[in-house]
């Protein structure tokens, strides 16, 4: 068996510092520094403050994955890091600080696309993903469907949202309920507690939506429909039975999210499909996807819930792959680019 | 063997030195493009000086005051590089290096100001004794609230000469005058951190909205 590459992977592209280092398909470490508590008292991530603690984080997690892997920065066969898509100032210090590492250690860059290291991560604990696979990737920046054959050379882009992230309305709707930033774990932990009893929309599964949309999002009205409901409950003078709200919530968007993606495993004749993103560590909706997948002969891939949130090891994991597949290097000069399109994988 | 750089105004300045001997040196031509230009720069500062990167002893780096997105390419670059050659990161204030190099190339005698573009019509600025030793600052003001007939050097009293009458060279850090201001001990060397000297714009929301 030849040497497997050992490469480290740098994640910078919202809140996450994060530091990961595989060998091949191995993952060895998964350093993640989060600022989340700066940005909860605000509601939503603040790109500034993000940007400066990724710059505080960017060492101290360098030496901790490194540590934490057994290696020396020297042993690194090559460096990989998302350059897009992401905050712009957070990706620039991720993609600087990899650079550095590149120049110091004289070893290849490559820059990866978030959204396919996001399904590239999943290799590191189901082994090699089947061509062809669907990925649905749910997180609070990203909604999108993908079919992937060759992770290093494409994705084919079959669906997004045309509103909100999914992860996003996790958010807001927890906002409403008067539940802490993030809003994703808190509405999961609430709705364990619940029942489902309040219908709330489906968006884009109406029939003439389908034509154009089928297999696009959108959380925008199931937002506004909870937000209006919660209002006239209070209106009314009525306590609002947050647990049961979040878990219809939860259930409108699992729904659509399981419903869309085993119709396009069904358009396609895929018979795998990924799950990634943050919002893939969802209970209800890791749950319902083994279920409703299992009826329609569809197996599913979800990767443990900290490999789903932002990390290192996910970016680690496309650059092992680039580098087994002979994939060329970036260039010194890469840009952090904010709005990388989806379709490029390596930039 | 020193390697120098500077992130805080628009154009990225890289040098490696020998004590005070600059071997190499250059300025970006774009402006804004930290990100893209500072590796290629060091890459090539390095190749036109025959300096392998191994060869370095100690990295220094402008910590601004600067824009902040320049600022922090050159400060995680720094910091990382130092990290993984295992060799010490110095910071300069940046508006220091400007001093230092206005005293030894004689465009100022006695006291004077350094003053760089702070964008949002402010200016960074400091103030400096005759031999170079700063008294005052850095801090972030408006033009007008740091309005001095002293000689001025720096991109501001360019930008703003109602307040700064009396421009003198030079108006941009260079990374050559760093690694001199270094070698020859004429500057205050920091930790690798930022002078932001700005919190960040943000604002907690507000309670939530009806939407009907
Ligand atoms: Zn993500």
């Amino acid at each position: 068996m030849t040497h497997e590459p050992l490469v480290l992977g740098i994640e910078t592209s919202c809140d996450e510092t994060g530091i990961g280092i595989v060998r091949g398909t191995t993952l060895l470490a998964d350093a993640v520094a989060s600022s989340v508590d700066e940005h909860a008292r605000f509601g939503g991530v603040v790109p500034e403050v993000a940007s400066r603690a990724h710059l505080e984080a960017m060492v101290p997690t360098l030496r901790r994955a490194a540590e934490t892997a057994g290696i020396r920065l020297s042993d690194v066969d090559a460096v990989a890091v998302t350059s897009g898509p992401g905050l712009a100032g957070a990706l620039l210090v991720g993609v600087a600080a990899a650079k550095a590492l590149a120049l110091g250690l004289d070893k290849p860059l490559y820059g990866v696309n978030h959204l396919a290291a996001h399904v590239a991560v999943d290799q590191l604990e189901h082994g090699p993903l089947p061509e062809p696979c669907l990925a649905l990737l749910v997180s609070g920046g990203h909604s999108s469907l993908l079919q992937v054959t060759d992770l290093t050379l494409g994705v084919d882009p079959m669906g997004a949202t045309i509103d909100d992230a999914a992860g996003e309305a996790f958010d807001k709707v927890a906002r409403l309920l008067g539940l802490p930033f993030p809003g994703g774990p808190h509405i999961d932990r609430v709705a364990a507690e619940g029942q489902i009893t309040i219908d709330f929309p489906r968006g884009l599964t109406s029939r003439r939506d389908l034509e154009r949309h089928r297999f696009d999002f959108s959380f925008s009205g199931l937002k506004t429909a909870v937000a209006r409901w919660v209002e006239a409950k209070e209106r009314a003078g009525e306590p609002v039975p947050v647990a049961d709200v979040a878990a219809s919530f939860q259930e409108a968007v699992c729904d659509v999210l399981v419903r869309k993606a085993l119709d396009a495993a069904r358009e396609r004749g895929i018979e795998d499909l990924m799950i990634g993103g943050g919002v893939a560590a969802n209970s209800r909706l890791r749950a319902m996807a083994v279920e409703r997948a299992a009826a329609a002969g569809v197996r599913v891939r979800v990767p443990r819930p900290g490999l789903c949130t932002d990390n290192g090891a996910m970016v680690a994991a496309l650059g092992a792959e680039m580098v087994a597949r002979g994939r060329t290097p970036s260039a010194l000069d890469l840009p952090a680019d904010s709005s990388l399109p989806v379709t490029t994988v390596l930039s | 063997m020193l390697l120098a750089f500077d992130t805080a105004t628009p154009l990225v300045t890289v040098a490696v030195a020998n004590g005070s001997d600059v071997l190499a040196e250059s300025v970006a031509v774009t402006p804004m493009k930290h990100g893209e230009q500072l590796a290629p720069q060091i890459e090539a500062v390095l190749a036109e000086a025959g300096v392998h990167r191994t060869a370095l002893t100690a990295i220094a780096v402008g910590v601004g005051p600067g824009p902040f997105t320049g600022l922090r390419v050159g400060l995680v670059t720094a910091r990382t590089l130092g990290h993984v050659l295992d060799v010490p990161v110095h910071g300069v204030c940046s508006l220091d290096v400007l001093a230092v190099e206005a005293v030894a190339t004689g465009t100022v005698s006695g006291d004077f100001a350094v003053a760089t573009d702070a964008r949002r019509k402010e200016v960074y600025t400091a103030r400096y004794d005759g031999t170079g030793v700063r008294r005052r600052g850095p801090e972030v003001l408006r033009p007008l609230d740091a309005a001095t007939d002293l000689p001025v050097v720096g991109e501001g009293a360019r930008l703003y000469p109602d307040a700064f009458g009396h421009a003198v060279a030079p108006i941009r850090p260079s990374a050559g005058w760093l690694a001199r201001a270094v070698a020859e001990s004429r500057v205050e060397l920091l930790g690798p951190e930022p002078l932001y000297l700005r919190r960040p714009d943000a604002v907690a929301p507000g309670p939530v909205r009806p939407v009907s």
